[in-house]
């Protein structure tokens, strides 16, 4: 069974669409345009009620919401691909730790730079300057703690690639490329290296530039 | 070796791991961090969490942060005892614990903290609501309400027709939100409603609301 994933181009699939390709997982895109307003049609509400992306069919699953997607595929694929979530309990526990934290930290300073960095003029309402410097340096302040925490063990986790990591991927590349703010990763030389790392992988590069 | 929860009784962080460790019915000591002295923004506390927010757990060298990522682990852990909050023998029902817990997390959440912040914790720090931010909020949680309501309406709990992680972690910040003028959010949804009331009457829950006074509410 192929998963059906909707809205490629837009940083929250990718997240579900990076996962599937570390676990080997076979997937169909389907493009539905944001600036047209596709989210808002009822074909769309009906399987995503929020009216936001993503949202994936598989068989008679319709599953939303990135991060719970991620896990549920993570879990049910434990032993296939890439093991995301730790060895243990313990480890599995602060693997949701760090997605929490990428979540409930990272993501809403992030999110709120790439609507008004990116998006503002295409969906015809003006960038808050104020809002974008605010958000610049709640994200600094996070990637500071990253720093120290980088600085201690290779990943977020722990010395092994997971869920913690792959969430941060879709928003930090915009960050990095469309939004011109390396700078942010590059002064931080644990986060510099830890970029590198992440976003070098095969998984990576095989979804990035997905439309 | 007993759980040791860093936090505070009226912090909804800290009250929804308690709500989940009491369903678990695991024994733990609450270690109380002064908010108010600014305790979690102090060395002793940041080695627990280098950002200075509570609750943080203890369970022997194990330490983890971030209120949802410590009920995912106590209900992981301990999938045999107490009430099962992640559904974990059947995995289409905990798919769907997970896809409504990130609906808390990233719609609910989002809309009713800042009211509730606004409304309880703004005149406790001597700062007057912002009616603004108020409203624009009160309209979001309106939205992500009428699809409670439609999802309530075909079963009984958020992820199916049994309690999950996903209704728990709604009742700490919904409880002060009860105490506001917008109540009516809630109340005029007979679905919502009836919810509401049966997730807020349950004993691990009632137990831990005992604690949750903040000013004048």
């Amino acid at each position: 069974m192929v998963v059906k994933v909707y809205g490629p181009a837009y940083g929250s699939s990718k997240r579900v669409l990076v996962c599937l390709v570390e676990k080997g997982i076979d997937f169909e895109t389907v493009p539905v345009d944001l600036i047209k307003g596709d989210l808002k049609q009822p074909d769309f509400l009906a399987l995503q009620p929020f009216g936001v992306v993503p949202v994936i069919q598989d068989g008679e699953y319709t599953l939303y919401e990135s991060r719970a997607i991620i896990r549920y595929y993570a879990e049910k694929y434990k032993s296939q691909g890439s093991d995301l979530l730790g060895k243990t309990i313990e480890e599995r526990g602060v693997v949701e730790q760090w997605v929490e934290v990428e979540a409930h930290n990272y993501h809403p300073p992030i999110y709120n730079l790439t609507v008004h960095i990116l998006f503002a003029s295409k969906l015809g309402f003006p960038a808050d300057e104020k809002l974008i410097k605010e958000s610049e340096e709640k994200i600094g302040k996070v990637l500071d703690i990253y720093e120290e925490r980088l600085s201690k063990s290779k990943y977020l986790a722990g010395d092994f690639f997971s869920l913690a990591d792959l969430s941060h991927l879709p928003f930090t590349q915009r960050l990095v490329s469309e939004m011109g703010k390396e700078y942010m990763i590059r002064d931080r030389k644990h986060v510099s290296a830890w970029w590198d790392d992440i976003s070098s992988r095969p998984s990576w590069n095989k979804v990035k530039h997905l439309q | 070796m007993a759980l040791k929860l860093y936090g505070a009784p009226m912090s909804t962080g800290t009250t929804r791991v308690m709500i989940a460790l009491h369903e678990k019915d695991l024994d733990f000591e609450l270690v109380p961090v002064d908010l108010f002295a600014g305790e979690q923004k102090e060395p002793p506390f940041l080695s627990k969490n280098p950002f200075g927010l509570i609750p943080a757990l203890e369970d022997g060298d194990l330490t983890l942060f971030e209120s949802r990522a410590i009920t995912a682990y106590v209900a992981e852990k301990h999938n045999e005892t107490g009430t099962d909050l992640i559904r974990h023998r059947d995995l289409k029902e905990s798919a769907l614990v997970k896809v409504w817990k990130e609906v808390e997390s990233q719609q609910y959440d989002p809309a009713i903290s800042p009211i509730v912040y606004q409304h309880v914790v703004a005149p406790i720090r001597g700062q007057s609501p912002d009616q603004a931010i108020i409203d624009a909020n009160v309209e979001k949680l309106g939205k992500v309400l009428d699809i409670y309501e439609a999802r309530l309406s075909e079963s009984k709990y958020l992820s199916g027709d049994f309690y999950s992680l996903a209704d728990l972690h709604h009742l700490p910040f919904t409880y002060y939100f009860m105490k506001t003028p917008y109540a009516s959010l809630i109340n005029e949804r007979p679905h919502v409603k009836a919810w509401w009331e049966d997730i807020s009457s349950r004993p691990a829950f009632k137990k831990v609301a005992e604690g949750m006074t903040f000013g004048d509410l």
